[in-house]
């Protein structure tokens, strides 16, 4: 039982973090057709900022707690200054064009994005763990548990759920929903594809910002570790669906109670678990477990 | 765009010219000039990279000055100026390898001083026997280098990671003879693997009766998020939890772990938890083990010696903060190969070639800024040095950290002799480990 329990709080633990990135990856493509490489450097850039700007409210006496209020600072100001100008810039000549071109051009602006980091930041490594002191522990399992950890879990369980009702229950949700079905139909019916376009975009860098930045507190934000979490992002969006948000969702709960069970109870698996998944799913039904319907086009 | 779903997957340096028995210290030659290889960027880059980066260039300066401690206080390498050109290790082996051939090809290097990574120096190894260009290893810790071909043109200043494990192994006899289980968590690679393999072999052959554990943990190298493993870590009975995480891994392993009691639920050894030891200060908990690859760092902070004492005291003076194990390590590898230059030019009596510094620099036994070094394995291209362990302690006076019941072992005691392998050695028993 407390076996069991570890799996799950740990599988949930990594999975909520996936999760809040890799809803930023699966919009972008679901609405924009664009493969964002760059999704990565929002994560990097989002974490940077928010362990600098922790760092400045620890030495200016605010609270562990207080010091909290950096994460969604951070996220914002990344996802709002960067995702635009990046839009404006570059992704919106992208618009439709060969995917590889697309990913091409992203993955050079990942690139880019990382050396500016290095320019901005330095390559000193930066601690923010502040937070993590302020939030009391739990006994779960028979093992003391971070209080942090929980708290990211209740965060993308918050973001799942609003995600949900932005989609389903708002007019904007259903703009998106029918860029997403058929862009080309949204346009013919007045929709204004380019607007939407550009604050998915930008949603999906806070998201992607976000976390970085909630992430922070728990590593050594250093430079290059937007690579691994790009890398299992695409895993998750490719077993759950490109461009799903469920999918996102079941992706990251599979990958990340998979992964808690290998590392509890098989070890010598860990590194193989989450891409042995990722290529049954490719095998067997290569859409992804939950993509979109699509429309037929005669 | 249905390929797109599977898109996831996605110097110039020249000839020595040789001076017609001119006594030292006159120079033939205007500039040696070197390539010197370090992580600029990426994780290791803060606890490896740029202190060796600054421990390097702090030496080379006061080698360039004349101000180095006696008996070094000569100018340059035989006379020479030290010219160095930083190369970031970043990037992976292949890319290595295609820096390696450009410093000696293009840039025409005199020699290529560094790499921190185990998988760099294996890469370039080969290549530094195929270009014949002195190669001086700084800090890399595996001990396949001179363990699975002898080498000519390539050598490594301070001991490989073998001395890291076994002194492990013996510490924790010494200082936790209770210990009754072991496990361990070091990255999916060589140097965590290679690392787990000593401190266990280590540890059957001195703590027979301790168990070990099925479940060691090995998490992909720069994985960041370790909650599972902690979990499993927690889980297992064994008291004792061995750790050669390194950089960002190990920072993140502590940052991680600490919130969740893990330390003072656990007895740990972290085998180059030195290295961090300064950047984490008081975030590094109270009783764990800590050894810095050697007799460097925070283990010599208060080793009294004209040159220890010089090297803190420039260090401080000119980065201002205290030098980590990297910046010893680069320092020591920049220092050998001045007396190997000095110590050839002597000997020849002019300025002296490339074999000649390799001649002078094999088997060479020399006052490093904290401890001997003598070129005693390899057929005298691999050093050996004494190893230190010590216990983590924050000193709430002095607003630092410190160190309780440090340990120093000799290198006879810790590094295989010359005529086996490490894992042959630690099987046999470590048969005339001399502790």
């Amino acid at each position: 039982m407390d076996l069991a329990l570890t799996i799950l709080v740990e599988g949930l633990g990594y999975a909520s973090y996936l999760f809040i990135v890799s809803l930023g990856l699966t919009i972008i493509f679901g609405v924009l057709k664009i493969l964002n490489v760059a999704h990565g450097a929002f994560y990097a850039w989002g974490a940077y900022a928010c362990a600098f700007l922790i760092g400045e409210f620890s030495t200016m006496g605010v609270s562990d707690l207080g010091t909290m209020v950096a994460i969604p600072i951070a996220a914002l100001a990344v996802g709002l200054v960067l995702g635009s100008a990046i839009e404006r810039t570059i992704i919106r000549n992208l618009y439709g064009r060969d995917e590889v071109i697309i990913v091409l051009a992203t993955f050079g602006l990942f690139l880019v994005l990382e050396d500016v980091i290095l320019l901005v930041f330095g390559v000193d490594p930066y601690f923010a763990f502040q937070p993590t002191l302020a939030i009391p522990g739990v006994q779960i399992g028979g093992i003391y548990q971070d209080g942090y950890k929980l708290t990211m879990i209740a965060l993308s369980l918050a973001i799942g759920l609003v995600s949900w009702f932005v989609l389903n229950r708002t007019h904007w949700g259903k703009l998106v929903s029918a860029i997403i079905f058929d862009s080309d139909l949204a346009v013919a019916m007045g929709v204004n594809v380019r607007r939407v376009f550009y604050v998915v975009f930008v949603v999906g860098a806070v998201l992607g910002a976000l976390g970085g930045a909630y992430i922070a507190p728990t590593i050594s934000v250093s430079p290059g570790f937007g690579v691994e979490v790009i890398v299992l992002s695409f895993a998750v969006v490719v077993i759950g669906g490109m461009g799903s948000i469920g999918g996102a969702a079941i992706g990251a709960l599979l990958v990340g109670l998979l992964r808690a069970y290998a590392v509890l109870q098989w070890p010598e698996i860990e590194l193989f678990v989450v891409y042995a998944v990722m290529a049954a799913v490719l095998i067997f039904r290569p859409e992804g477990l939950f993509a979109p319907a699509k429309a037929r086009k005669i | 765009m249905k390929s797109l779903r599977y898109a996831g997957v996605l110097g110039a340096g020249l000839a020595g010219v040789i001076a017609l028995a001119a006594p030292m210290p006159v120079a033939a030659k205007d500039t040696v000039s070197l390539g010197i290889v370090a992580f600029l960027s990426g994780p290791a880059a803060g606890p490896y990279g740029v202190p060796g980066r600054n421990g390097a260039e702090m030496v080379i300066d006061a080698i360039n000055k004349g101000t180095l401690p006696a008996p070094y206080g000569t100018k340059g390498f035989a006379g020479a100026t030290v010219a160095a050109e930083y190369i970031d290790e970043s990037g992976g082996n292949t890319k290595q390898v295609s820096e390696y051939r450009n410093l000696v090809q293009k840039r025409g290097v005199d020699a290529i001083i560094g790499y921190v990574s185990s998988g760099s120096c294996a890469a370039v190894a080969p290549v530094a026997e195929e270009l014949q260009t002195l190669t001086v290893m700084s800090v890399c810790g595996t001990p396949r280098i001179f363990e699975e071909a002898p080498r000519e043109y390539v050598f490594r200043t301070m001991s490989h990671a073998t001395a890291d494990n076994i002194a492990a192994a013996h510490y924790v006899k010494e200082m936790m003879p209770d210990v009754k289980s072991y496990t361990g968590i070091n990255q999916n690679y060589a140097w965590g693997q290679d690392s787990w393999r000593d401190f266990s072999l280590a540890m059957t052959g001195l703590m027979p009766d301790a168990k070990v554990s099925d479940k060691p943990q090995f998490p992909k190298i720069f994985a960041g998020q370790y909650g599972s493993e902690i979990s499993a870590l927690s889980l297992d009975d064994a008291e004792l939890v061995h750790s050669s995480f390194w950089g960002g891994d190990f920072e993140a392993f502590i940052l991680q772990a600490t919130p969740r009691g893990f330390f003072s639920q656990k007895k740990v050894v972290l085998t180059v938890g030195g290295v961090s030891a300064y950047r984490l200060g008081k975030r590094l908990p109270d009783g764990v083990a800590i050894g810095s690859r050697g007799p460097y760092g925070i283990l010599v902070r208060d080793r009294d010696t004209p040159l220890n004492t010089w090297f803190i005291k420039t260090y401080r003076d000119t980065y201002g903060e205290y030098p980590s194990g990297a910046a010893y390590q680069y320092a020591q590898a920049i220092l050998a190969t001045k007396i190997a230059y000095d110590k050839a030019a002597e000997a020849a009596g002019s300025f002296p070639n490339e074999k000649q510094v390799r001649e002078a620099l094999t088997g060479l036994e020399f006052e490093s800024f904290a401890a001997p070094v003598k070129m005693a394995l390899g057929n005298g291209h691999q050093a050996v040095t004494e190893h230190m362990y010590g216990i983590v302690q924050w000193d709430e006076a002095a607003g630092e950290l410190g160190l309780r019941d440090v340990k120093v072992y000799p290198a006879e005691c810790v590094m295989p002799p010359a005529d086996t392998t490490s894992v042959e050695w630690i099987e046999a028993g470590m048969p005339g480990a001399k502790c």
